[in-house]
């Protein structure tokens, strides 16, 4: 057997050795077309093997999730979902086209709901569509991978990977991707191991495969003894995650006996699941990209949502970032179309100082469930200190109106979030009560590396002296103003950048839940006297 | 035959939303009576053992549900359904 050897990136540590699966992705795929009497019993049975999957599914969930298919298979045992399909049929048109069309009508229908609730409900229809167009298109065949198999793909969209069982080993590969897309935050969250940028090469994936998720290399056919040692190295990884989570309850002290904040970013109440909250020094990153639609207006319904995070947190503090939509966030009806470089274009602040009205409604619940616990708002996006004065300003309205009111609020602490250079060599100019340092956007801007290009996705490493002196800086800058400076970007939880990080003066990290008792463990094998030194 | 008639308030958090639908539905099915559901009295009726129709409908928190029934089982049919939508789903 040839050995071969393909070099990709590293997105998620840990090695996986398992048969290849490989996803093809629905885009570009194409199917003949038949008789009417063809068409009709091709997706009479594409639309029954989605049932059957889906039946099958229901039986390995529990809780809200089987809810959730609970619902997919009931759409699919009801003969009013096709009807129209079929009518398209009998007009001459393909199977897949027809059942497009049909569930194009059926998705509009719930996206222009005013209620939130239905409109939510739009990707579960989005989600049936795919799976019998899958089914239609025959790239369904061998079912969903199996367990301890490689899933080997262009790229893999959050469901997917969700929809696989990793708890028995397994890893991905894919084509394009990057290391701080979505899935990767995912799998790194999971413990899969994960490669991604592989260019072309994917689509020659076979057989059995080795993949080294930190060293970013996928090995093709790799011989007894390189399995044997890799099954070693990943029961030695398993080992210091058992070993890491027995302890991940106590602080995290370097050797030398300095306290390290660890803290985690939520993105949605399943993080809140992941981990118990003793494990945390607070949240230190929550997302609040889930306001899209009516929500944007609703404060109620985002006090709730705040309150939720508080009584989690049960006293420590928890960062809430104000809503930042641009860039690769779209919210349509409120960020801007059409801009020919969205990452430096109207996003974070720019758009909420620009939208005061939605601004302020988040405000308002922000400071209501500020008096819930330690609250502190962190402003995305900040490139100028008149736009801290300016959101300031607006706070200050918003504590005005409620004190007028006899409604419960209280003040929150109000800071930015660090990830444009300028602002960063900046920072002793801005009056915020603190900085959190974003580093996977600062880090894109400082390098001129786009995040998600393969391409380039070298060139944007946190490691460079140029952007650990930007750390540095804004360290110092927060140290002589006395407030608190933090780090909430994927180098927090990167247990090779963390070294560098608390070098640079930084004494606060915010991870993702998964990975907080590895990275609290590697907070302890670290000396700050020894690190001093080799500088 | 004649219609048999019901009505009752959605006052459930989401109104008939997924798992509420999917519950109706499954209740209908279990009558041999046709049975419809509507958001005005005078219609347009929907036919109750759908979820895909029963989706369409919208039907949010706070409206009225009118409900008809013809056959056999078509009162108790009725009685069940009316009472589901009174204990929330079971949801809350």
């Amino acid at each position: 057997m040839v050995e071969r050897c393909i070099r990709g990136r590293a997105a998620s540590e840990g090695v996986a050795v398992g048969p290849a699966v490989i996803l093809r992705a629905l885009e570009g795929a194409s199917r003949a077309k038949g008789s009417l009497a063809e068409e009709h019993a091709t997706l009479a049975a594409a639309v029954a093997r989605a049932r059957g999957e889906v039946a099958e599914l229901i039986g390995t969930l529990e809780g809200d999730a089987a809810e959730l298919i609970g619902f997919q298979l009931a759409l699919l045992e009801d003969d009013a979902l096709t009807e129209s399909a079929y009518a398209h049929i009998e007009s001459g048109v393909a199977a897949e086209a027809a059942w497009r069309a049909a569930m194009a009508a059926e998705i509009a229908g719930y996206e222009a709901a005013d209620d939130e609730y239905f409109r939510a409900r739009a990707s579960d229809l989005a989600d049936i569509r795919d799976r019998v167009l899958r089914h239609l298109f025959g790239l369904a065949d061998d079912g969903p991978a199996p367990a301890g198999a490689i899933v080997v793909a262009r790229d893999l969209a959050p469901s997917a990977f969700l929809s696989v069982d990793w708890t028995k080993g397994g890893g991905i590969v894919l084509g394009d991707g990057s290391p701080t897309s979505h899935v990767a935050m995912l799998a790194r969250g999971r413990g899969v191991p994960m490669v991604v940028g592989l260019g072309p090469a994917w689509e020659t994936l076979s057989g059995l495969l080795l993949v080294d998720g930190g060293a970013g290399l996928v090995e093709i056919g790799p011989d007894a003894e390189r399995v044997a040692r890799a099954r070693a190295q990943a029961a030695t990884l398993v080992q210091r995650r058992a070993d890491a989570m027995a302890h991940q309850l106590e602080p995290a002290l370097t050797r030398d006996g300095t306290r390290i904040s660890v803290l985690v970013n939520i993105s949605g109440p399943a993080d809140m699941t992941a981990l118990p909250a003793a494990a945390c020094d607070g949240i230190g990153l929550a997302r609040t990209e889930f306001l899209t639609g009516n929500l944007l207006g609703d404060e109620e319904a985002q006090y709730q949502a705040y309150a939720e995070l508080m009584r989690w947190a049960d006293g420590r503090p928890v960062t809430i970032r104000t809503l930042d939509a641009g860039g690769d966030k779209p919210i349509p009806g409120y960020t801007v179309d059409g801009e020919s470089n969205p990452f430096l274009g109207l996003r974070g602040i720019r758009l909420s100082l620009r939208h005061p009205g939605i601004f302020r409604v988040q405000l308002r619940a922000l400071a209501r469930a500020a008096v819930l616990g330690s609250l502190k708002v962190m402003l995305p996006m900040v490139t100028n200190a008149r736009e801290l004065e300016e959101a300031r300003a607006h706070l200050r309205a918003v504590l005005a109106e409620l004190d007028d009111s006899s409604i419960a609020f209280a003040e929150p602490a109000f800071g930015i979030m660090v990830e444009v250079p300028a602002a960063a060599l900046a920072a002793q100019d801005f009056a915020a009560d603190f900085f959190s340092i974003g580093t996977n956007d600062l880090t894109q801007y400082a390098t001129a590396a786009s995040r998600d290009g393969a391409e380039v996705a070298d060139y944007a490493d946190v490691l460079h002296p140029g952007v650990l002196a930007m750390i540095a800086h804004v360290a110092r800058a927060g140290r002589a103003r006395g407030v608190d400076v933090s780090i909430c970007g994927d180098a927090a939880g990167d247990a090779r950048a963390i070294p560098a990080l608390l070098k640079a003066g930084v004494r606060a990290l915010s991870v993702s839940p998964g990975l907080l008792p590895m990275v609290k463990a590697a907070i302890r094998g670290l000396d700050l006297a020894a690190l001093a030194e080799d500088a | 035959m004649q219609d048999v008639k019901a009505h009752a308030l959605l006052i459930n958090e989401v109104g008939l939303h997924a798992r509420p639908s999917v519950k109706l539905t499954q209740l209908a099915k279990r009558f041999a009576a046709t049975i419809e559901i509507a958001i005005a009295a005078d219609g347009p009726w929907t036919d109750a053992k759908s979820p895909v129709k029963i989706m369409r409908v919208k039907a949010a928190k706070g409206e009225t549900l009118y409900m008809r029934a013809n056959g056999t089982d078509a009162e108790e049919a009725l009685r069940a359904l009316a009472d589901l939508v009174n204990r929330k789903f079971d949801e809350e």
